[in-house]
C-alpha cells in the first residue's frame, strides 16, 4: 500500500526559483526509497514539502491512511548545544508533552539503540561528528515515526562512520517497520540502502527514473563487494548520467 | 599550555601578574611622591591614602552601600525590563518596529543631558530614585539589544524541527530561543553591570547635593574640602565595586555556559 503519494507537486519559491517541476512519487509502506540527483535539484525541497515545512505551489501530497508521525534528520546533526544527548533525544517527546519519565525511558532506549549507551549526559560539543549524527537519529526514532525523512544525513561523515551508520539505519528501519525517504548525492549509498532509487533531473527537479533494487534484508560490508550491489549501482549511475545529459541537451 | 599543569600555571599567572604589576606601580607612585616632593593636594602618596581610608571607613562603607544598592537595583531593573522587552520583540515584529527606535533614542541621548530633568521629576529629596532611573537608562540598552539579537539568532534547522513536532510559540521561546540567547544575554549583562555603576555615579554628580550620600557624593565633598587622599580612597572603593561586579558576572557567565558554550571553555 502506498504510504505517501505526491501528485503533480511543484514548488516555486518567492524569489522566482522553481525548485521542483511537477513531480509524481509513490512510496510504499515499509520501503526504503532514496532520492538521488545533482545538487540543487530540489531533493531537499521535496523532503521539506512532505514534512510540511513548506507548502507546495501546486499538486497534492497525500498520506494513507492518515498523516503518520514523521521523523526528520538533517544533513547537520542540528542538536541543541545547551542540552545533553538524552535531553536532545527527548525533544520530540517533550514537545508532545509526553511525561518526563516515559520520555526519559524512550529517549534512553533510542540512544542505546544507536550505540550511545553511557553518553546520555554528554553535551554535543563532547561528541564526534558521527556520534552527533547518532543522537540526531535517536531523537528521530524516539518519537516512533512511521515515516523517516533523511536529508543527506551522512554526507559530512568519514567513510567508516558512514558505513556503520548505513548498517545501523537499515537495522532500525527494519526493526521499527519504518518507511524511509533518504536524500543523497551518493550513487553507492543509495544502491546499498534502498529498495528503490528515484533519480531526479537537475533543477527544476522532476523524476527522471525509478530503479527497483532487490537487496538482501541482512546487509553488511561484504554486500558492497557483490555483483548484485555493483549492478544496482551501475543502473543508478547510468540513470543519473542520462538525467544529467537531458538537461544539457 | 595544554599539559597537565599548564592550565593551573596559566591561572596562577593570570592572578599573580596583575597583582605584581599593581604592587610595582604603587611602589613607584610612593617613591615618586616622596622623591619629587609632590604636594598632597596634587597627588597624595599611597601612604597618605590608606590612613584616610581607615579613618573614614565607616562613612565610606556607608556610601559604598548606597552606591551598590543603586547600581544593583538599576541593574536588576535593566535585566528584567530588557529581557521582557526583548521577548516581546521576538514575539511581535510590529512591537519591535514600533518600539526599537525609541530604545535607540534613549540610548544615544547623552544621559548627562537627561539627568537634570529626571532629578526635577523625582525631586531633590529623592536623589536615590533619580540615580536608579538614570543608571537604569544607561544599563538598559545592552541587555535589550543583545537579548534581541540572541532571541532572533536561532538555528534554522532546530526551528524547523520544533515546527515539525508542532511546538507552540511558548515552547519555541522557552526551549529554543531563550537557551540559545543565553551567551548573548550574558554578554549584555556584563556590559550593563559596568554601565549601571557609571550611571549611578553620573546621577550623583549631577545631583550635586540634595540627599545624595553615595561614593560619588563623597568624592565631590572631599574635592570641595581639598581632602585629596579621601577622594582617592573613595575612588578606589568605586573601582573595587566595579571590579567585583564584573568578576561576579563573569563567574555567573561561566556557571551558565561552561558546559556547552565555546566562549566559556577552558576558563
Amino acid at each position: 500500500m502506498d504510504l505517501l503519494t505526491l501528485s503533480g507537486v511543484s514548488k516555486t519559491f518567492d524569489n522566482g526559483v522553481q525548485a521542483i517541476a511537477p513531480m509524481d512519487l509513490r512510496v510504499d509502506a515499509g520501503a526504503f526509497v532514496s532520492l538521488v540527483g545533482p545538487s540543487g535539484c530540489g531533493k531537499s525541497t521535496a523532503l521539506r514539502l512532505i514534512a510540511g515545512l513548506e507548502k507546495p505551489s501546486a499538486g497534492t501530497i497525500a498520506f494513507a491512511p492518515a498523516r503518520p508521525v514523521i521523523g526528520f534528520v538533517f544533513q547537520e546533526p542540528t542538536l541543541m548545544p545547551w542540552a545533553g544527548a538524552l535531553a536532545n533525544a527527548r525533544l520530540g517527546l517533550d514537545l508532545k508533552h509526553v511525561s518526563r519519565g516515559e520520555a526519559d525511558d524512550r529517549a534512553a532506549r533510542a540512544l542505546h539503540r544507536v550505540g550511545l549507551k553511557g553518553f546520555e549526559r554528554a553535551y554535543p560539543r563532547e561528541l564526534s561528528g558521527g556520534m552527533k549524527m547518532r543522537v540526531s537519529i535517536a531523537r528521530a526514532i524516539a518519537a516512533a515515526p512511521k515515516l523517516l525523512l533523511m536529508d543527506e544525513p551522512f554526507a559530512a561523515l568519514d567513510e567508516p562512520s558512514r558505513q556503520a551508520l548505513n548498517d545501523d539505519l537499515l537495522t532500525l528501519a527494519r526493526e521499527d517497520g519504518m518507511t524511509v525517504l533518504f536524500v543523497t548525492h551518493s550513487v553507492f549509498e543509495s544502491a546499498y540502502l534502498s529498495s528503490r532509487v528515484v533519480v531526479m533531473t537537475p533543477r527544476p527537479g522532476r523524476v527522471a527514473a525509478e530503479i527497483a533494487l532487490d537487496p538482501p534484508d541482512e546487509r553488511d560490508v561484504s554486500y558492497r563487494m557483490t555483483q548484485r550491489f555493483s549492478d544496482g549501482a551501475r543502473r543508478v549511475q547510468d540513470a543519473l548520467k542520462t538525467a544529467m545529459a537531458g538537461e544539457t541537451a | 599550555m595544554n599539559g597537565p599543569n599548564g592550565g593551573g600555571m596559566r591561572r596562577t599567572l593570570r592572578t599573580l601578574l596583575p597583582l605584581a604589576l599593581g604592587a610595582v606601580a604603587i611602589a613607584f607612585w610612593q617613591w615618586s611622591v616622596v622623591h619629587y616632593r609632590l604636594p598632597v593636594f596634587l597627588l597624595p602618596a599611597p601612604s597618605d591614602i590608606w590612613p584616610s581610608f581607615t579613618e573614614n571607613i565607616a562613612s565610606l562603607m556607608e556610601s559604598a552601600l548606597v552606591t551598590l544598592k543603586i547600581t544593583w537595583l538599576a541593574f536588576a531593573f535593566a535585566v528584567g525590563g530588557g529581557l521582557a522587552l526583548a521577548v516581546i520583540f521576538s514575539q511581535s515584529r510590529t512591537a519591535e518596529m514600533a518600539l526599537y527606535p525609541y530604545a535607540v533614542v534613549l540610548q544615544v541621548t547623552p544621559v548627562l543631558a537627561i539627568a537634570p530633568l529626571i532629578l526635577i521629576w523625582t525631586g531633590y529629596e529623592h536623589v536615590e530614585r533619580a540615580a536608579v532611573i538614570i543608571a537604569l537608562i544607561v544599563a538598559f540598552f545592552p541587555i535589550l539589544s543583545n537579548a534581541t539579537l540572541g532571541l532572533n539568532t536561532v538555528d534554522p534547522g532546530l526551528r524547523d524541527l520544533f515546527r515539525l513536532y508542532g511546538a507552540s510559540r511558548w515552547q519555541v521561546l522557552w526551549r529554543l530561543q531563550l537557551p540559545g540567547a543565553l551567551p548573548h544575554i550574558m554578554t549584555g549583562m556584563k556590559i550593563s553591570g559596568g554601565l549601571a555603576l557609571i550611571g549611578a555615579v553620573v546621577a550623583e554628580f549631577v545631583a550635586g547635593s540634595g540627599t545624595a550620600t553615595g561614593l560619588a557624593w563623597r568624592i565631590t565633598e572631599a574635592a570641595n574640602r581639598l581632602e585629596i587622599p579621601k577622594m582617592f580612597a573613595a575612588l578606589g572603593l568605586l573601582a573595587a565595586i566595579g571590579i567585583v561586579n564584573f568578576y561576579a558576572l563573569s563567574a555567573l557567565e561561566w556557571l551558565v555556559l561552561h558546559k556547552w558554550h565555546e566562549s566559556a571553555r577552558g576558563r
